[in-house]
């Protein structure tokens, strides 16, 4: 695994697992000369050249990544050494939230909940959350409710909030799949693409100031990375020196937009050198490679204070969400031909049987019984009654303002007048709390 | 993004309007507007003056003292003391760690404070004027304003958004304009609009300690102005409530409602109709925009039964526009005599000619002229 730098590589790896000759990334065809040095104040390590040269191109990011899509391993030194249980712990949160998008989906079509967003074909980001500490902060963008299960959130919770009922703890202020737990670090998610980015650097700075030894992981996909603030984010971390590791989903779809629509550099990952960050790209269906990826990112981060860029390659196999129709813009065979040929649960489940870890009947059997579960929970969700009618002015401000109140007390004598128009049986505490 | 200094050629019809800016001395002939403020309306003992200027560094540097968690950040703001120099000698007092100079990227250091508010610090972020805030207004509405209500109350976001705000001289139209209306629309924001020194170093103050987003609007044109101050404002815990307006003149005959540097003219305004024509006008002082502190300006005008809105912003959709509605609205209605007027700026960009942009902005005589004709005197 070699991260892309400015400079070359020239220090030990963390995990001290570097056995290829360390290449230099930018590959100039002239030779500078080397005798003057700039000194401008804008450059640090300049030299002149008396050859005019716009620079065309660059040798590609490779792709890092320790299992091949049969899950056999390529190098027994990157294999990560996990106990089974961690492992299994991973390939079942996979399993789960597959089951969870399909319920979930299903119940979007039928009319139960509003919206839904699927994560087919990307659950090996599950890995990353893996490589991180339960202290580190999480910024997510809308894909990531696999990092959230990982970390413990239920599978209620997640009911709950796409239910928007009275224990969804987003008091039903947000749209299905804008998870948020306090306890567990995720910060809620926020639509506007992006907004978390530079967020996350200060968030990062505010963990650096107070000396935990935590970062932030940010998560955003290559869209996103268009936006203006992912731009400024990158460059405040690196000027700033926030630990905070900024994880791209390169999915290769922005809705309907494709990758090579969106950008015309090498990807995501090539952005990041220019603001100084360490950078890597990686097979974002290997849980293993996207595992050490992250593990070896997290240390730069709190040990050495710097941000660090991780471009995770993948496949959206699913529609962008339950408001898009794929086929609109790819061939159904595209999509299947991708869950067949390069399916990061298969490709892990590979891994875990060839080590007599996992068989057919386990895996037949836990689908069935995590399927019976989420159905439960399900119907648990479904009944629970909505927040009650007062959520609907509280924390505006940490305390009410007068216009607030006033507003409040209007709708109370409303209600009183009209009884009969306001049916509220379906809130919590029906009205009586106003 | 350009600072504006004040032009060593400011006519005297301008420097009338300005009083003493700085170390310039007014004209002999015409009282500054300094003095007008030292006799007319302080009730109490005042021995020390201090610019607004003065008053915000102060607030800055109390409140940066008294919590470790608070910091500032934006361009300019170490190294070169600040941009108007409002945070002059504070990296030397406080360190990198805590006054930070940010690259040029306001939608990133927003989001950056943002971030830092989130995860438990209690940044306060400059926009060098108001007018760069655009670029960054995403993450201070959609993000900052919204993000305790969305997130079900479980996070709030202690956040100071602050910087010079309205008009300045010579700046031309993107450097100009007023935000009051824009960030006093949305909930979840609190909106604070000082005038004099007091307002400056209170509403401050009260801003940084408040656990919700606040925009606090200065402008830099009384960023130089010197104001008389009581004892009471030099203690280091002087706060002003947010949502309070302070009645500044008081008067019988008409309310007139404005905020930050509009007020001095409503002031020269009112002194000139006192001794000329003997008119007896009640100025108030909204301080803040957001919440607005109606009840005031109601109890106000079961006194006057008279009603004007003053404003150096955009007519349309204005702090006046809302307080027309508000007078709709409530109990205003029932005591007006006359429809209630607002003053505001041209509706048009703000021209950078000298004297087009005074022609485009309204002054003492504009307010003096509503107030007459809003009192059926037509002179």
């Amino acid at each position: 695994m070699i991260f892309a730098c400015r400079n070359v590589w020239s220090r030990k790896t963390p995990l001290n697992i570097l056995n290829r000759k360390t290449t230099r990334f930018w590959q100039f065809s002239t030779k500078a000369v080397k005798e003057e040095k700039v000194k401008f104040p804008g450059v640090t390590e300049s030299y002149f050249t008396d050859k005019m040269q716009f620079i065309q191109s660059v040798n590609p990011i490779p792709t890092y990544r320790v299992m091949d899509r049969q899950g056999k391993v390529l190098d027994p030194a990157q294999e990560p050494q996990v106990s089974k249980e961690f492992a299994l712990k991973i390939y079942k949160d996979m399993i789960t939230l597959n089951i969870l998008d399909l319920i979930l989906y299903e119940a979007q079509r039928q009319g139960r909940i509003s919206f839904y967003m699927t994560n087919y074909g990307e659950e090996a980001y599950i890995g990353s959350s893996a490589g991180l500490d339960s202290q580190d902060v999480i910024f997510g963008q809308y894909r990531e409710a696999g990092v959230l299960l990982y970390r413990g959130f239920t599978i209620d919770e997640f009911m709950n909030q796409c239910y928007s009922n009275e224990k969804d703890y987003g008091k039903g202020r947000q749209m299905p799949v804008h998870y948020g737990s306090k306890k567990l670090n995720f910060q809620t998610i926020s639509s506007p693409l992006a907004t978390q980015i530079p967020q996350a650097s200060g968030a990062a700075y505010a963990l650096k100031r107070a000396g935990n030894k935590n970062c932030v992981m940010c998560y955003f996909g290559e869209g996103a990375a268009s936006e203006g603030d992912f731009h400024a984010a990158l460059n405040l971390a690196a000027t700033m020196q926030c630990p905070v590791i900024f994880f791209c989903r390169n999915n290769g779809f922005a809705i309907s937009t494709p990758a090579f629509e969106q950008y015309k550099g090498d990807g995501v990952a090539s952005r990041g050198i220019g603001y100084g960050i360490n950078s890597i790209r990686v097979d974002g269906n290997d849980v293993w490679a996207v595992y050490n990826v992250t593990k070896a990112a997290r240390q730069l981060a709190v040990e050495e204070n710097r941000p660090v860029l991780i471009e995770a390659m993948t496949y959206r196999i699913s529609h962008h969400s339950t408001s898009d129709d794929s086929s609109a813009y790819r061939s159904k065979e595209e999509v299947e031909n991708w869950m067949r040929f390069d399916n990061p649960i298969v490709r892990l489940r590979r891994w875990l049987e060839n080590k007599n870890w996992w068989n057919e009947q386990e895996d037949k059997s836990y689908r069935t019984f995590i399927r019976k579960e989420i159905l439960k929970s399900f119907s648990k969700a479904e009944k629970l009654q909505k927040p009650s009618i007062t959520d609907l002015f509280n924390d505006v401000y940490d305390r009410p303002t007068p216009n607030i109140i006033i507003q409040r007390e209007k709708l109370k004598k409303l209600i009183e007048k009209y009884p009969n128009n306001y049916p509220l049986k379906i809130f919590k505490n029906e009205g009586e709390d106003l | 993004m350009t600072g504006s200094l004040l032009r060593n050629f400011v006519n005297t019809s301008t420097l009338k309007v300005l009083g003493n800016v700085g170390k310039r001395k007014a004209l002999p002939c015409i009282p500054c507007i300094g003095t007008f403020m030292h006799k007319r309306f302080l009730a109490t003992t005042n021995e020390h003056t201090m610019t607004v200027r003065e008053a915000l560094n102060e607030a800055l540097d109390e409140e940066l003292e008294r919590d470790e968690r608070v910091f500032l950040l934006g361009e300019e703001v170490a190294q070169y003391n600040g941009a108007y120099k409002v945070s002059k000698g504070l990296l030397d007092k406080f360190g990198p760690k805590r006054i930070i100079d940010t690259p040029i990227t306001e939608s990133g250091f927003a989001g950056l404070a943002i971030g830092a508010a989130l995860a438990g610090l209690r940044p306060i972020c400059e926009f060098m004027t108001f007018n760069f805030s655009m670029q960054a207004i995403d993450q201070v509405v959609n993000s900052a304003a919204k993000v305790s209500y969305m997130a079900g109350g479980t996070v709030n976001c202690p956040i100071v958004f602050r910087g010079p705000n309205g008009l300045a001289i010579g700046v031309a139209a993107q450097h100009s304009q007023d935000f009051s209306a824009w960030y006093g629309s949305i909930p979840g924001l609190k909106v604070v609009s000082p005038w004099d020194s007091e307002d400056a170093k209170g509403l401050l103050k009260a801003a940084i300690r408040d656990p919700n987003p606040v925009i606090v609007l200065e402008n830099e044109l009384q960023y130089g102005i010197s104001y008389p101050v009581s004892q009471e404002v030099m203690s280091s815990d002087f706060l002003l409530p947010i949502g309070k307006a302070k009645i500044i003149r008081e008067g019988n005959d008409i309310t007139v409602v404005s905020h930050s540097r509009t007020l001095n003219f409503c002031m020269e305004a009112a002194e000139q109709l006192q001794a000329e024509e003997g008119i007896s006008v009640e100025v108030i002082n909204l301080r803040s925009i957001k919440p607005l502190d109606v009840n005031t300006i109601v109890n106000s005008v079961k006194k006057t039964n008279h009603l004007v809105s003053v404003e150096t912003a955009f007519p349309q959709f204005g702090v006046g526009s809302e307080i027309c509605a508000l007078a709709m609205e409530t109990e205003i209605f029932d005591y007006l005599d006359a429809p209630v007027e607002r003053v505001a700026s041209a509706d048009v960009p703000t021209p950078y000619a000298a004297n087009l942009e005074r022609l485009s902005v309204p002054d003492t005589q504009v307010i003096s002229k509503v107030i007459k004709r809003n009192l059926y005197r037509k002179k």
